[in-house]
């Protein structure tokens, strides 16, 4: 790969507010017209952004100590439970945990109104929290119970840590059945009246930068609104699933883990979500600055809608019960119309990712970094490509 | 002068097998849509429709429909689309029956077009972002 330009370089032209930097929208048509190599010269930064449901996140935190102190062992924010099997005052909460007395799905579909998901945008939207904690108490924490209201300024720490964001591709759900489901991909009508797919297709990250070139461990990102970091490959990332000529995966492939200080984020860009008949989760934003480094890296920029394609998979039959295969490929610029065909069946389309925000969040990254506000950071470490041996295996029950 | 109007229909258990809806038809000379029709496990009915007749025939129809028991009111739940708490995400654009809740091409931007909307209360039920309400 022959480089033309260096992180040190961009970050010079940032600092002087002499960047040009573009979404990864604006990036195509300025290619088309000046071609790949002034265009490399001319364009130093393309920005992506991605909004929906993230599943695999949550946040750490530290209360504090109270008096006299306490090693929580249950916590609880505003009834959700929180992860406190770490040291003495600090806690995990997942953004799919429930609180203990929510019916989930005793009457189906459950309705699922609040969530780790809902405690994470309210703690972000400055609300109080009611905070419940219970120990056994020792020698050192002789306290047994506690329970108060905090607001995230009481928070000592923070964290939103998100162990799998940013999926590079996605599934299409659909429904063979005679019967309407309830999944995480949404309400899926009965015999194929709907689909749904989850991904901001050409505007997705580890869409322009299919693999991992520049993403990497230390990349500084937008995050929840605020700044953030890639601190490691997420849980599934799978480098090795099929791709297109141009690299482009046609199914799951990277995923990220990433963390930001919770408290500079916005509520608008985390939002607790209900999947009815699923669950709570929590909808992130996330963009990511691609450094246009090299000409090769431009081109991974200039993926469109039409050359990206997602499987269109069966949660009525196939997806619950493990098996493997599709009803056929779909491109994002089919999904986006509003209408696809499977096996001759016009399907209408409905999206859980929202395009609309993501593109909100590359022309904030873009604005940010024109600004002179925001430096790229070239990572510690690459992630796992294809060029190493990771692969995702399935659970063997023994 | 034509009406066209949305209404609520409720019968008890002792009607509801009749075939009233036909008797509308052929004997009013009404013109119905059935957006919504449900009976519950009391075996009481409960049907929302668009009527279109004239207005001679649509009183005569409604005279009928009080006189065997069934009441008769206007549509008056309403879904409210609250666009501050929208995500965008545009997932009840595909299951909205009337196309009320719009995916707008190319901006991906969803709106929402109170006429159109048959109550159905899919939108309700399906938001992530709660952002579609229900108001009576």
């Amino acid at each position: 790969m022959a480089l033309i330009k260096t992180y040190e370089e961009i970050n010079e032209k940032i600092k002087k507010g002499k960047a040009v930097v573009v979404t990864a929208e604006e990036i195509i048509d300025i290619a088309k017209e000046e071609g790949i190599k002034k265009t490399t010269e001319k364009v130093d930064v393309v920005t992506t952004g991605t909004f929906g449901p993230m599943c695999s996140s949550g946040a750490f935190f530290n209360f504090g100590h109270s008096k006299p102190k306490m090693k929580m062992q249950k916590v609880w924010l505003n009834g959700v439970p929180a992860y406190a099997g770490i040291a003495a005052v600090d806690a995990y909460i997942g953004v799919t945990e429930l609180p203990e007395d929510d019916p989930c799905n005793k009457v189906h579909p459950g309705s699922f109104n609040y969530g780790g998901g809902h405690v994470i945008e309210d703690l972000v939207s400055g609300k109080p929290v009611k905070l419940e904690a219970t120990a056994y108490g020792t020698d050192c924490y002789p306290r047994k119970k506690l329970e108060t209201t905090i607001t995230i300024d009481d928070l000592n720490y923070a964290l939103l840590f998100n162990p799998r964001n940013s999926y590079q591709n996605y599934n299409v759900g659909i429904n063979t059945t005679n019967k309407t489901i309830y999944t995480y991909m949404g309400v899926l009508r009965p015999n194929m009246s709907n689909a749904n797919y989850s991904s901001a297709g050409q505007l997705s990250p580890l869409m322009n930068d299919p693999y991992y070139r520049t993403i990497g461990i230390g990349t500084k990102i937008f995050l929840g609104g605020g700044i953030g970091y890639v601190a490691w490959h997420g849980t599934q990332h799978s480098p090795l699933e099929e791709r297109t000529e141009k690299g482009v995966p046609t199914g799951g492939a990277g995923t990220l883990a990433l963390m930001g200080d919770l408290k500079q984020m916005v509520p608008e860009f985390l939002r607790g979500v209900s999947l009815i008949g699923y669950g709570a989760s929590l909808a992130v934003g996330v963009g990511i600055p691609i450094p246009i480094l090299s000409e090769e890296i431009l081109e991974y920029t200039l993926v469109k809608d039409e050359d990206i394609f997602a499987p269109v998979v069966d949660y009525g039959t196939a997806y619950p019960n493990g098996e493997p295969g599709n009803l056929g490929l779909v491109s994002y610029a089919q999904l986006k119309t509003g209408k696809i065909e499977v096996q001759g069946k016009e399907v209408r389309t409905g999206s859980l990712s929202s395009y609309p925000k993501a593109r909100q969040i590359a022309q904030t990254l873009k604005d940010w970094i024109m600004n002179g506000k925001f430096l790229l950071t070239q990572p510690v470490q690459n992630l796992p490509s294809v060029e190493d041996d990771i692969r995702i295996k399935p659970l063997v029950i023994k | 002068m034509t009406v066209c109007k949305k209404v609520v229909l409720r019968f008890d258990s002792k009607i509801v097998e009749k075939p009233i809806i036909y008797s509308l038809i052929k004997d009013y000379g009404l013109i119905t849509n059935i957006l919504k029709a449900e009976i519950n496990p009391h075996k009481e009915g409960y049907l929302v429709m668009e009527v279109t007749g004239e207005n001679q025939q649509y009183a005569e129809g409604v005279e009928y429909l009080n006189s065997i028991g069934v009441s008769i009111d206007a549509l008056d739940e309403k879904v409210t689309w609250i666009e501050e708490k929208c995500m965008q995400c545009g997932l009840c654009t595909g299951l909205c029956p009337t196309h009320a809740l719009k995916m707008n091409r190319p901006s991906m931007n969803v709106t929402f077009e109170g006429e159109k909307c048959i109550v159905c209360e899919i939108c309700v039920k399906s938001c992530p972002a709660k952002a579609v309400e229900l108001h009576f």
